[in-house]
């Protein structure tokens, strides 16, 4: 049981920790100065969810891992977020659809988890909602704006939704741990959660023009600690200053 | 003790000391929740209190940090929002406001002239817990304490 909450506070924590980490590369290139603001704001929002969900998730292991324990000192294989926020900023596009599709399915998992019959994961998601509620806004009016724009724009997401829309089955694949979990009243039931998310999805993509591909072909793996090849580099950013200068402090 | 990041105003204006207690040996336990989830003001702000707090004679300091119930700008004293229009930041309207959880757009006042003629710039200002607008009379752009 501990195991299985370890695992999903886990899962929880690295989805919002990689996709922090990527926000944060737009810090200083942002296309215009109030997006280069909004991304890292984003970034900052999901990095304080991840350090409470890490926290939680070192307490419930119960072997003393501190959140920088875990963010810091495990290799590719032991991170178990989704490849779709590991994947690369690419266009402004690219970027705003990966972070729409996250948010999409993010929103209603945490409003779903403020009734975990986990009291602090219900306490990290009674947080998390009302900050996620604003960031599936910033993606949404993004996205509307691009396919809704010129041809151009219009293409560009089109194109970064099709890229993209491989990497959505991940988020509601389910395991004996999820299952666990959903048994045990803490995890909500994901086919809700997927139903929550495609009304939002056809509902955006509706209002931005823009086409929802077909489910075809869908990237699996990163649960299990498979990763796409950009993993690494990720890792390897994060992680160097930490690796190289064990237990450094300013 | 002021916040920070915004320091017009202090931590019981802004609502987020939750409790107090001291213990018989005289140590103080101080309850505080966090504004927004990777707000980076909050490791200052409990490292804030526990040092004022030492430094004005208490033998021993604790500050907890609390998650539920989840902070909303409705806590912030009608005496903090007054003090934020005065430094220049629109304050949060009252209610957990629905709109903005809507995707509506809230009314929000300029700080300097007070006109209501105002457009939204960016969802988020120079801190986590801010929007960028500007006023469209007076053309000076402004902070908003985004409500919660």
């Amino acid at each position: 049981m501990s195991q299985s909450l370890f695992t999903y506070t886990l899962r929880l924590a690295d989805d919002l920790l990689i996709l922090s980490q990527r926000l944060g590369e737009w810090c200083g290139h942002g296309p215009v100065l109030e997006e280069d603001i909004a991304l890292t704001n984003r970034a900052l929002d999901h990095l304080g969810e991840a350090r409470n969900l890490l926290t939680y998730a070192g307490q419930v292991e119960g072997k003393g891992r501190s959140e920088d324990d875990l963010a810091y000192l495990r290799m590719e294989r032991q991170f178990t977020n989704v490849k779709l926020v590991e994947q690369p900023n690419g266009d402004y596009a690219h970027t705003i659809v990966r972070s729409f599709l996250f948010d999409a399915y993010h929103l209603p998992l945490m409003q779903a988890l403020t009734k975990s019959n986990d009291e602090q994961l219900a306490a990290i998601a009674g947080k998390s909602v009302k900050e996620a509620t604003y960031h599936l806004r910033h993606s949404s009016e993004w996205l509307i704006r691009f396919g809704d724009g010129t041809e151009e724009s219009h293409q560009r997401a089109q194109a970064a939704l099709d890229d993209l829309w491989t990497c959505t089955g991940e988020l509601f694949e389910t395991d004996a741990v999820l299952e666990e979990m959903t048994k045990a009243g803490i995890a909500p039931d994901i086919a809700t959660i997927k139903e929550a998310w495609s009304r939002t999805v056809d509902q955006v993509l509706s209002e931005a023009t823009l086409k929802r591909p077909a489910d075809a072909f869908m990237m699996t793996g990163g649960r299990k600690g498979l990763h796409s090849e950009y993993m690494g580099f990720i890792l390897a950013e994060m992680q160097h200053v930490t690796r190289a200068y064990p237990g450094v402090e300013w | 003790m002021k916040d920070p990041e915004i320091p017009a105003i202090n931590v019981l204006e802004l609502g987020v000391v939750r409790g107090v207690e001291v213990e018989e040996s005289g140590k103080a336990i101080i309850t505080i929740t966090p504004t927004y989830t990777g707000c980076p003001a909050m490791d200052v702000m409990a490292a804030d209190i526990k040092k004022e707090l030492l430094e004005a004679g208490v033998p021993e300091v604790e500050v907890k940090m609390s998650l539920a119930p989840a902070w909303t700008t409705d806590w912030i004293t009608d005496e903090g929002k007054r003090k934020l229009k005065e430094y220049g930041i629109a304050p949060p309207e009252k209610t957990a406001d629905i709109r903005a959880l809507k995707g509506e757009q809230p009314v929000v006042a300029c700080p300097q002239c007070g006109s209501k003629n105002t457009v939204l710039l960016s969802l988020f200002g120079s801190t986590a817990c801010k929007a960028l607008w500007k006023c469209q009379d007076c053309l000076e752009p402004f902070d908003q304490f985004k409500c919660l």
